[in-house]
């Protein structure tokens, strides 16, 4: 197990930056995921750590040993790719054994790991099989097998669901975590999916264009949001996003104004989040101009004051139909305020509806 | 309905006739009508005369009695299609390919196409370049580097090492075909296996081993027993370059069947020959075929795509 630390680490192809300048330390044992859109740097990241990608500029201590020029044969990290990457011409047994070989272990000591891995991830019976015998999520198990044989110091997982349906998504992520707890191992995810994310890990990492925008538990990334990015990145369905103007401490948003609670001027985006809004309670009027039902929830669609907004109740039959007038309203630790410029979050800044 | 069935099936008719009609004529007098005749000459007295006298096995009597060259001949094809084969062809085919593939595009694709140039040129020049190149005296190319730089010389590889020299001559020809095939199915292998084999603790050489070369493993079938069956029956470099010298120490099989048939006009006994090295040719490439295990290669397709 190890602390891994990165220190100004850059990744440069050519004159193209894919990661620029970052500064990470993840704990020992500790899960991290690094979310983000496609080609925000985050795959880039985690081949730094493999080793399959050496760091144009910057440092990445393992227990605070420099590897930058370290291998990645010689870095004792585990990884699962998006695909696997079974090698086919090698039965499960043999592919788990594969990074048993390199590392001097008796065969007859690695065939027992090599089974004990595989009863780890349950495909004890599949030992004999070929990858091309597998099915996805079958293939998965075994990469997770051969990544976790070698007891590797730190174990990386790109993108490891994302081929796999929605069901066995569902139960591959309990089971990663399940491992990573059981094995204690710090672990690295990689992933663009939100869900992912804040459902594995104990910290988010979210990336975008090469650069973190926030490392955070996440319930940080969710309700203190640092950037616009973060803030529309993370929640389905998505935060409301609404540009208004400050001023003399009132806020003007579409055709009203509210009550700024603290300081702040010029122009901000102001954020609340569908499921702050409360319909039905008094406020601003609003008319329902589409219902969504999703399931356990309804997604309202309305016309207000500030412009229109998503509003998300829980409940399965909606207590409103399109058309439909209203009024809503939302408490003012759920209004999120960011510099319009900057597009960073102003801290300790809230908005009220006005008296 | 019925008459629209009939052109319906005349039309098919004449489409496998138009389709299938000039290749079928172009097997026939090629390959069909070529073999006919040959076992056909092969059973007759047929000399420079073209005239024929009677039927006779006598050419197969020969063959296997009282030709003393035959052995020999036998013993040089081998030890040339062996020494081209598992020098050049396959395995320096094959190091061309991981190393052009493992360096640079950039650079790659130059060395890829250096080691494509003898196989581009006319075989005339490339021969009359070998000429020069080994010629005896001082003047000769190999002469030159070997008395300038290494003091010693000069040396007559045509008189000394003939058969080393047929070799290398085809073997920097026959690379370029292996490396081509191979580099195309190293690229093939997807990225990632090179990618997880190097965390799984792979070296350079073990990524060879253990992904490269099982990968690759029915493009090398191919080119052996591809390159095999070419080097058995081509001599066009070794009758430019050595002319099946010194005496015969040079002559391979199929050299030996041109000789015999055209530049001593025995056209019967050429053809009894050739008709030898096509049963040789068959014979060994049903043998390899069954080594290989080639069948499994053209039933279900090897390389698996994530």
């Amino acid at each position: 197990m190890a602390r891994i630390e990165l220190r100004k680490i850059r990744k440069q192809w050519g004159e193209v930056v894919a990661v620029e300048d970052l500064d990470l330390v993840i704990e020992d044992g500790e899960f991290v995921a690094i979310l983000g859109p496609s080609g925000c740097g985050k795959s880039t990241t985690l081949f730094m750590l493999a080793g399959i990608y050496m760091p144009t500029a910057g440092e990445l201590l393992f227990d605070g040993i420099p590897v930058n020029e370290v291998e990645a044969k010689d870095r004792n990290v585990g990884i699962v790719f998006q695909s696997y990457a079974l090698y086919p011409h090698l039965d499960v047994r043999r592919n788990i054994m594969f990074p048993l070989k390199f590392k001097g272990v008796p065969k007859a000591e690695a065939a027992r790991r090599a089974v004990e891995a595989a009863r780890l991830v349950h495909v004890e019976e599949l030992l004999d099989r070929m990858p091309s015998q597998l099915s996805g999520g079958q293939q998965q198990r075994v990469a997770l097998a051969r990544a976790l044989v070698k007891e590797p110091q730190l174990l990386l997982l790109d993108e490891p669901l994302s081929n796999l349906d929605a069901t066995l998504r569902l139960s591959m992520r309990t089971e990663i975590k399940r491992l990573q707890r059981h094995t204690g191992v710090t672990t690295v995810l990689v992933t663009h999916d939100q869900i992912e994310a804040t459902t594995m890990a104990d910290r988010i990492v979210c990336m975008r264009k090469g650069r973190i925008e926030q490392i955070g538990t996440p319930e940080d990334l969710y309700e203190r949001p640092d950037s616009l990015f973060v803030a529309s990145f993370i929640g389905a369905p998505p935060i409301n996003l609404l540009p208004g103007e400050a001023r003399d401490g009132r806020l003007a948003v579409g055709g009203t104004e509210l009550e700024l609670l603290g300081a702040a001027a010029g122009r901000v985006i102001l954020g609340i989040r569908p499921e702050a809004l409360r319909p039905g309670e008094g406020g601003l009027p609003a008319t329902v101009l589409d219902v969504e039902p999703m399931g356990r929830e309804t997604l309202f669609l309305l016309e207000t004051p500030l412009g229109q907004l998503r509003a998300l109740l829980s409940g399965a039959t909606a207590p409103y139909g399109a058309g439909d007038r209203t009024a809503f309203t939302f408490d003012p630790e759920d209004s999120i305020l960011f510099s319009e410029s900057s597009e960073r979050r102003l801290p300790d800044v809230h908005v009220r509806l006005p008296a | 309905m019925a008459g629209y069935g009939a052109t319906s099936r005349q039309r098919q008719r004449i489409n496998a006739v138009l389709f299938l009609g000039p290749a079928c004529v172009l097997l026939f007098f090629f390959f069909i009508a070529p073999v006919i005749v040959d076992i056909f000459v092969a059973f007759t007295d047929m000399g420079r005369t073209l005239r024929i006298t009677e039927l006779t096995t006598a050419n197969f009597e020969r063959m296997f009695t009282r030709d003393r060259r035959l052995a020999q001949t036998l013993v040089v094809t081998f030890m040339y299609v062996l020494a081209t084969l598992a020098v050049f062809n396959v395995t320096f085919g094959l190091l061309l390919a991981l190393v052009t593939t493992a360096v640079p595009e950039r650079v790659g694709g130059f060395f890829r196409s250096v080691w494509l140039l003898p196989r581009m040129s006319p075989s005339v020049i490339y021969a009359l370049l070998w000429a020069w190149a080994i010629d005896p005296n001082e003047r000769g190319l190999l002469n030159q580097i070997l008395i300038n730089t290494v003091g010693i010389g000069p040396i007559d590889l045509m008189n000394d090492h003939p058969l080393l020299l047929i070799v290398v001559a085809n073997g920097f020809i026959g690379a370029s075909m292996g490396m081509i095939i191979f580099t195309s199915a190293i690229r093939a292998i997807p990225e990632h296996l090179f990618h997880a084999a190097r965390v799984d603790g792979a070296g350079g050489l073990a990524i060879v081993r253990h992904i490269t070369l099982p990968a690759i493993r029915w493009p090398l079938s191919f080119i052996t027993v591809y390159q095999t069956l070419s080097l058995l029956v081509s001599f066009e470099y070794i009758w430019l370059i050595t002319d099946g010298g010194p005496f015969y120490d040079t002559t391979v099989y199929a050299l030996y069947v041109y000789k015999r048939a055209f530049e001593s006009g025995q056209y019967a006994y050429g053809a009894a020959l050739a008709l030898m090295l096509v049963l040789l040719g068959i014979g060994l490439a049903l043998l390899m075929w069954r080594f290989f295990d080639m069948k499994r290669l053209l039933q279900t397709p090897r390389i698996e795509v994530h």
